[in-house]
């Protein structure tokens, strides 16, 4: 695990214990969480303990709320994570995962199709080559294999993309995300995540190189005229 | 008496206005759609005010003084913000924020206030107060013992009412509007045949006291003669009951400056009046709103003379002219009527304000309207603060109460409280570690505790110790106590306040303590990590050195929150065992005003890694900095610490940037409410709410011409942030603003 924060407000619906998990295959050049890459880093805690620290914050989550797991990738604890959401959906809580979807093995199915409430699958980049400048790896449809499997199953998933003036915000690559997911009924809504740059320091902190330096955020007329073309596809668009 | 449109009831023969407002009230769940703006007679005054109070602070914070007359509640001439344009009408003197001198407290408080300003008082009254006239203050230092000066002095002891007027008590000024003052006159006569010998006492000082209480009201109905209004009869409209009520708390203020004088729950009262009016087409809500507005205003602009240091323990010239707003009545109906919306509304018409302190009592069953409302108006102006509705009832015991001062409970008419200040625990607890010692002067406070000699603090001895220190804390503590009440009633007896109250009310003792978070954190730090005390030549010890690490309260960590739960259940437990004067009930709070900032100063290093004079947390809030688990995890620490343990109220300060409460205004609204169902269901009592970016705070220092009416909840009640000193300014930004990633 990397850390806890008790008043989630942007990861999931409602009010929301958001668990960040350590560890991450990827090393996305605008990563805002770069001290949870590190798959050897982070702290152990019992499935018991953070069990009882949902429970005692069942109160606060009123009808929308409840347990977002994020990360580093949550998927690479598929395992693990099938025995906590068991519990929680025991105890009525509503279950999140927020992931890159680049795994889809047995665990993980299962973990998805009985305890998942909710997925938040990240979209890289619609292209290939897109998504590896981003990310470090190839893509290899794995993004959409997850999202395929996601809609068979019929459960509820929010599409999450970063917009990167010039690399991601690019309409003709929204048209195309707009267009491949059209036909999907599980996506309730596409979250934006406007580009930012909190999290330079701590790519500093690690002694890291951040790559992004000379991009800029985007104005707002940008967001606005993400959200219009998006707004042709999908029921819901947020900026986040 | 003559009542025309109202349900009658038991009411209608004694004063019982609970009983009243039950038969009643209209409750309302609608939305605040049906809310209107500010008449422009409203705007106007409205106007001069701030132009009055820009003037106060470009004067060093007092705009003019009356040094020739003693306020009473027939002193002055009446006076106006603008006559033509007020519908509601009286100020404590002839002119506006004019501050007056209330020398019974202490005299020469009086003139160390007047001097800050350059002032004296006339030589009648120096020349009277210094030879003949005998006050509140003299009395107390003349029945102090050494050990209680000692006490206080060095700061164990802290922010005692000896040297100004205790407050806290509520008058039941709903009366002076339901019944007239004839009746409540009648009334105090009929209570007073009634009391009869042997004369002990305790008798002799209640016959001396309602006779006081029935000279006063007389004096009630003088005052409303200057402004042409009868009081001595009951209101008959919406707008005379909005004035007769003011009118009661206006007396009150006037003859008394009590740190905390609350208003009580008039708003759902008032409402009857109001509905009455709009439903025979009297009145409409432009009316309706205009007479609440106005009330507001006026009492916006109520003053008190204070010397210089009082700033350091109540800052930002408060007067808390408290209100609570909402809850629910035991057979289950909600309080909330359209008055509490319109309350609220004034935020909007008039702009954020600390005054009048607007508390909103909170329950599960409220109308979510309202619930969605006081959430809106939290996140727009962070003027109001929320008590637990349910929580109070039912311990409690009564369903039509006011708040007195910041967070406490007080039975409206039925009860009154004797306010305490606080001790400082953190220092109490340092005493367990030095043999008795105070941690700064070496000077032997409590006698029996060994010195800790070992190179690291043992669990098991400390507690020990601590309550050895807790005891003697807590006898000293009450010996004041005893002292302070019983001068002031001989020297400044809230007479008009107490003519507004049943006689012989019960009574609670309010006393309180400082630095909990410290406490905890000490504990856990000596419990669950190694700490090494750093001791000087003298033997006390000046630092501590700590190895690994232990669990901070904030983080909903039961091993260091059950620590602070039982410091608190444990110091009261030595209170409960002392007897009071007038048989007073023990009650303690959790609650340290803006003092946080100065106990810090007088208290060396603690266990928990707290360097020597940081201020501390204040009220029951877990140290800035430490909570690093979130805004959730933080009020569930403090939801543990038992409300029975400390029924005088346990305050939280909860301040959070807009981003995080949510993305979007009806996201964030709706995170509120969850938030304050959450943690009031945990049996949390007391929340303020600050929603803020720290860096308005920040422009604010450096312009305070540009945010005059910018306010912050601190310990339960709110300031003006530009009224702040540098210092206090610094500890509210340094604060724990929630921010998640």
């Amino acid at each position: 695990m990397h850390s806890i924060e008790s008043f989630g407000t942007h990861d999931g619906p409602g009010i929301r214990l958001v668990i960040f998990l350590q560890g991450c295959k990827l090393k996305c050049l605008y990563c805002h969480n770069p001290d949870t890459i590190d798959t050897s880093g982070g702290s152990l805690m019992h499935i018991d303990e953070l069990v009882e620290k949902a429970v005692k914050m069942k109160p606060y989550f009123s009808e929308k709320g409840g347990v977002t797991v994020s990360g580093g990738e949550p998927l690479l604890q598929s395992k693990e994570l099938i025995s906590f959401f068991k519990r929680l959906k025991q105890e009525g809580i509503h279950t999140n995962i927020d992931t890159n979807g680049r795994i889809l093995n047995h665990f993980t199915k299962t973990l998805l199709d009985d305890y998942t409430d909710l997925v938040m699958l990240d979209i890289k980049h619609m292209t290939e080559e897109g998504y590896k400048a981003i990310t470090g790896v190839p893509n290899n449809e794995t993004t959409f294999t997850f999202a395929k499997h996601r809609e068979a199953s019929g459960k509820k998933m929010w599409l999450r993309y970063v917009l990167i003036p010039g690399i991601t915000n690019i309409p003709e690559l929204l048209h195309q995300m707009g267009s491949y997911f059209k036909n999907y009924k599980t996506i309730e809504k596409i979250e934006l995540q406007p580009y930012h740059k909190l999290g330079i320091h701590k790519w500093k902190a690690l002694g890291w190189n951040y790559q992004l330096k000379d991009t800029r955020e985007n104005t707002d007329d940008e967001i606005n005229t993400a959200v219009e073309i998006l707004k042709n596809y999908f029921k819901k668009v947020k900026v986040n | 008496m003559e009542v025309k449109q109202f349900n009658y009831g038991i009411w209608t023969d004694e004063v019982n206005v609970r009983d009243f407002v039950i038969k009643n009230i209209t409750p309302y769940y609608g939305t605040h759609e049906f809310l209107v703006g500010p008449t422009a007679r409203t705007k106007n005054l409205w106007e001069i005010c701030k132009k009055a109070t820009k003037e106060e602070r470009q004067n060093n914070g007092v705009r003019s003084v009356d040094t020739n007359t003693i306020s009473t509640v027939s002193a002055f001439d009446a006076g106006y913000i603008d006559k033509k344009n007020e519908v509601i009408i009286g100020l404590q003197t002839d002119e506006l924020l004019k501050r007056t001198m209330k020398p019974f407290g202490g005299f020469k408080v009086v003139q160390k206030a007047l001097s800050e300003h350059g002032l004296v008082p006339n030589e009648t009254l120096t020349e009277l107060f210094s030879k003949y006239v005998k006050t509140h203050n003299d009395g107390v230092f003349d029945a102090y013992t050494k050990e209680i000066k000692k006490y206080r002095s060095l700061g164990f002891l802290t922010g005692l009412p000896d040297n100004y007027a205790r407050g806290r008590i509520i008058g039941d000024y709903r009366r002076v509007a339901l019944y007239g003052i004839n009746f409540l006159i009648e009334s105090k006569k009929d209570d007073l045949a009634k009391i009869k010998g042997p004369m002990t006492d305790a008798v002799i000082r209640l016959r001396e006291e309602v006779s006081e209480q029935i000279k006063s009201l007389n004096e009630m109905v003088e005052l409303g003669t200057k402004y042409n209004l009868d009081l001595s009869r009951p209101a008959e409209n919406a707008q005379e009951a909005v004035q007769w009520t003011y009118m009661a708390y206006l007396a009150a203020v006037k003859e008394q400056d009590g740190a905390a004088m609350s208003l009580g729950n008039v708003s759902t009262f008032l409402d009857i009046y109001i509905q009455n009016d709009i439903q025979e087409g009297l009145i409409t809500e432009v009316e309706a709103q205009e007479y609440i507005d106005q009330f507001v205003m006026k009492l916006r602009m109520v003053r008190h003379l204070r010397m210089g240091a009082y700033d350091e323990i109540f800052a930002g010239d408060p007067t808390w002219v408290t209100e609570a707003i909402g809850g629910m009545f035991e057979d289950g109906r909600t309080k909330v009527t359209k008055t509490s919306f319109r309350f609220l509304n004034t935020l909007y018409n008039l702009g954020p304000s600390p005054e009048p302190n607007m508390t909103i009592l909170w329950a599960k069953d409220l109308p979510e309207n309202f619930k969605s409302y006081c959430a809106k108006v939290s996140i727009d102006t962070s003027s109001i603060q929320f008590e637990n509705d349910e929580l109070m009832r039912k311990s409690r015991g009564s369903d039509d109460y006011g708040i007195a001062c910041c967070v406490s409970h007080q039975d409206l008419g039925k009860s009154i409280q004797f306010f305490g200040a606080r001790t400082n625990l953190a220092k109490t607890l340092l005493l367990a570690i030095n043999g008795g010692r105070c941690e700064i002067t070496g000077t032997q406070i409590v006698e029996g505790i060994e010195p800790c000699n070992c190179e690291y603090l043992n669990f098991d001895k400390v507690m020990a110790n601590f309550k050895i220190a807790m005891k003697h804390v807590a006898r000293v503590y009450n010996d004041s106590m005893n002292i302070i009440h019983y001068m002031h009633d001989k020297y400044y007896y809230e007479k008009a306040q107490m003519a507004l109250i049943d006689t012989n009310p019960s009574i609670n003792i309010a006393y309180g303590i400082a630095g909990l978070s410290i406490v905890a954190d000490s504990l856990s730090a000596i419990k669950y990590a190694k700490v090494k005390p750093i001791r000087n030549e003298d033997g006390l010890t000046i630092d501590f050195k700590i190895q690994g690490e232990f669990p901070c309260y904030g983080n909903d960590d039961d091993r260091v929150d059950e620590l602070a739960a039982k410091a608190v259940a444990d110091f009261n437990n030595e209170l409960k065992q002392l007897s009071v004067y007038k048989n007073a009930e023990p009650t303690m709070s959790v609650l340290t005003i803006t003092s946080n900032v100065s106990y810090g100063k007088k208290t060396g290093a603690t266990p928990d890694g707290r360097a020597m004079g940081i201020p501390f947390a204040p009220g029951a809030n877990p140290m800035h900095g430490r909570d690093s688990q979130g805004a959730i995890a933080s009020l569930n620490s403090v939801a543990k610490i038992n409300y029975e343990d400390s029924q005088d109220g346990i305050s939280n300060t909860f301040s959070i940037v807009p981003k995080s409460l949510g993305a979007d205004d009806s996201s964030r609204t709706e995170n509120l409410v969850a938030i304050l169902d959450g943690y009031f269901s945990k049996k949390a009592q007391h929340v303020n709410v600050n929603v803020l970016n720290k860096e308005t705070l920040l422009d604010a220092m450096k312009h305070p011409e540009e945010y005059p009416q910018l306010t912050i909840r601190v310990s339960g009640y709110a300031v003006n942030f530009v009224r702040l000193t540098k210092e206090q300014q610094l500890e509210v930004i340094t604060r724990s603003f929630h921010e998640s990633m």
